[in-house]
């Protein structure tokens, strides 16, 4: 065991609201994720996926527990390192969550521009690459509005990938899309991860698209319940 | 160090956020642009108006302006006696006098016939009076009595005097009740205080006026030797005469009247509240339309913070958008403005003229005014939580 976890988390509960309404959402999880691996995350609606997946995103602050993305401690972190944290990890969302001024290209570069000492030429033509990748070379210039849900969420993976994450964390990225897209959207996912030795974390509730997954985890009421995987 | 930048280069996304929306930029360049015209024209206005009060007392040949100190301006010019003008005269270093009559009197529009109050001064035909070279052969029209010169650029409501003249038809009317006669047509130009002038002979004024004292003039014109220091003979003129009169540089006559529309009338604060009126709704128009562009893009601003994007890039999108904004509403703005300044010099013959230090001002209030609200509408971006998104 040399490979340092990617996620390492150890005792991390949470809760939301103040006084009487305090409401524990996340109690005592531990879990870690390995580099490379694609980490599946089911349970009922409300259990607190989502609220885990924003805390090892960077995007909440750690109430109680350990948590650590790429070796850093994010319990007591401030801004900065969390947003720098948060250039190194792709999020995919349940919506796609795209900026509605921009072309499908453009869209995709603003994952790029986030990379360091790359010239405007080299971060566009990795923007192209990755639209490529995910199969839309047609599209570049189409506004999101003018995409189909589908490729809507291609764009999303190839703009989460853009920056080159070695994280991914995605939230029900096929709930939005029928079955079939959903099926082929979630392998263009693991495949282009895999190539980037990118470790992924997903939350779904699409029973047909399990078998991605190197492990599964269930969760209940804020709970891990012991891995089947 | 160039090239360092343009590689650095991200995408545009103010620029895009913007062009991208073309209804509400469009809404919100027509408010920046009618602000920056209100303001423009309104202080236009004002300082062309100001100007215009002066447009006679530039035009006249002299250094030094001898005046009553009972005169407040152009409209209320009271008499002094003519002797101190030639006691003047007897300083080493003044070479010419002028000695010059002005009032107001009712010209008759000679076509329909309607009376309307134009300046009229009166000098000897032989004395120097205006700067321009042309105009002694004119005045030598006025030693016949009863001749006039009008003024070709008066107000149209003075009758088509000039035209008639060119047409070379005998233009004549009636002054105060008595009849003249056109002998030529200078340009001078109308003023905040009179709507016209005429130039005419002492004698022919006197008979046009015959209340007026005839020992007493309302403006003395001195001329200098080149190399004369003009503010210390004004302080030796001002301490030899005696108290029944003034002595002003050329310069100092000028913003004498000046002042008066500056300081005695409300002209300067009502153009200047109108401009600020103009900077107040643009400022309201600009927010509105900045702060509902970032509240609707506030999803995709978090978006972009849970990308790693920080807040300071961010806030500096919504900078940009306000420069853009600035600089895309002041080009039509001083355009139609432009446009606009020769409309109103051709109906009103105001001059009303773009300079320099006043297209900077307007620029630099809209650029006040778009960087203002931009910076407002920051507030609303710490709205966004990039934990809400998922
Ligand atoms: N910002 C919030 N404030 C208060 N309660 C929240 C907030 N977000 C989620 N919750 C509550 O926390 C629980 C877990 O939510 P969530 O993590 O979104 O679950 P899941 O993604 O598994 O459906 C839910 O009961 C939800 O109502
Ligand atoms: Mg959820």
């Amino acid at each position: 065991m040399l490979k340092k976890s990617t996620v390492k988390i150890s005792g991390l509960s949470h809760w939301y609201g103040k006084g009487s309404m305090k409401r524990q959402v996340l109690k005592s999880i531990s879990m870690d994720i390995a580099p490379g691996e694609v980490v599946l995350l089911t349970g009922p609606s409300g259990c607190g996926k989502t609220t885990l997946l924003t805390l090892i995103g960077a995007l909440r602050k750690v109430q109680l527990g350990e948590l650590s993305v790429f070796g850093h401690e994010l319990r007591g972190s401030s801004q900065k390192t969390r947003q720098l944290l948060r250039r190194r990890i792709g999020m995919i969302f349940q919506g796609h969550n795209l900026l509605r001024c921009l072309s499908a290209e453009q869209n995709v570069q603003m994952g790029s521009d986030l990379l360091k000492g790359l010239s405007y030429r080299d971060r566009r033509t990795q923007a192209c690459e990755w639209l490529n990748a995910v199969g839309l070379e047609d599209q570049k210039r189409k506004l999101p509005h003018d995409l189909s849900g589908g490729q809507k969420q291609r764009v999303a993976i190839a703009r989460a990938l853009a920056a080159r994450p070695k994280l991914l964390l995605a939230d029900e990225p096929t709930s939005a899309l029928d079955s079939v897209t959903g099926r082929e959207i979630v392998d263009l996912l693991k495949k282009l991860a895999l190539e980037q030795s990118c470790s992924v974390l997903m939350v779904t509730h699409d029973p047909r698209i399990l078998d991605v997954a190197d492990r599964l985890l269930k969760m209940e009421d804020g709970q891990l319940l012991p891995s089947i995987g | 160090m160039t090239i360092y930048f343009w590689d650095k280069r991200r995408i545009p996304l103010a620029w895009l956020l913007l062009t991208r929306q073309p209804l509400r930029l469009f809404v919100a360049l027509a408010g920046i642009c009618f602000a920056g015209i209100l303001m423009f024209m309104q202080l236009g206005f004002r300082d062309g108006l100001f100007d215009a009060s002066v447009t006679v007392h530039k035009l006249f040949d002299a250094d030094v302006v001898l005046i009553s100190p009972r005169s407040m301006s152009s409209i209320s010019m009271s008499g002094f006696p003519r002797r101190r003008l030639i006691q003047a005269m007897a300083h080493p270093d003044v070479v010419g006098i002028t000695p010059v009559n002005w009032n107001f009197l009712l010209w008759r529009n000679p076509k329909n016939l309607s009376t309307r109050s134009i300046l009229a001064l009166g000098f000897e035909p032989n004395d120097l009076l205006l700067k321009d070279p042309q105009f002694t052969s004119k005045a030598n029209t006025l030693t016949i009595k009863g001749r006039v010169l009008f003024d070709e650029l008066s107000r149209d409501e003075f009758g088509p005097v000039p035209a008639w003249f060119r047409d070379g038809r005998v233009v004549e009317t009636e002054v105060a009740g008595k009849r003249v006669r056109v002998s030529g047509l200078v340009s001078l130009g109308p003023s905040f205080g009179a709507d016209g002038n005429i130039l005419t002979s002492r004698e022919t004024f006197l008979e046009l006026l015959p209340g007026t004292p005839p020992g007493s003039i309302e403006i003395g014109l001195v001329r200098l030797r080149s190399d004369a220091n003009k503010d210390n003979i004004v302080k030796a003129l001002n301490l030899s005469l005696p108290t029944d009169v003034r002595v002003l540089t050329k310069k100092e006559f000028i913003e004498f009247e000046k002042n008066y529309w500056r300081s005695s009338t409300s002209i300067g604060f009502i153009f200047s509240l109108g401009a600020a009126m103009g900077f107040v709704v643009g400022c309201v128009i600009v927010y509105q339309i900045l702060y509902s562009d970032v509240s609707d893009h506030l999803p995709e601003y978090a978006t972009l913070m849970a990308m790693g994007y920080r807040l300071k890039t961010l806030l500096g999108v919504v900078a940009r958008e306000g420069i853009l904004l600035a600089i895309m509403g002041y080009l039509p703005a001083y355009g139609s403005a432009q446009l606009l300044y020769a409309l109103v010099r051709n109906s009103t013959k105001l001059p009303v003229e773009m300079d320099l230090q006043r297209a900077i001002l307007v620029f630099i209030l809209i650029l006040f005014m778009c960087m203002g609200s931009a910076l407002v509408a920051m507030r609303r971006l710490a709205d966004a939580d990039p934990a809400e998104i998922f």
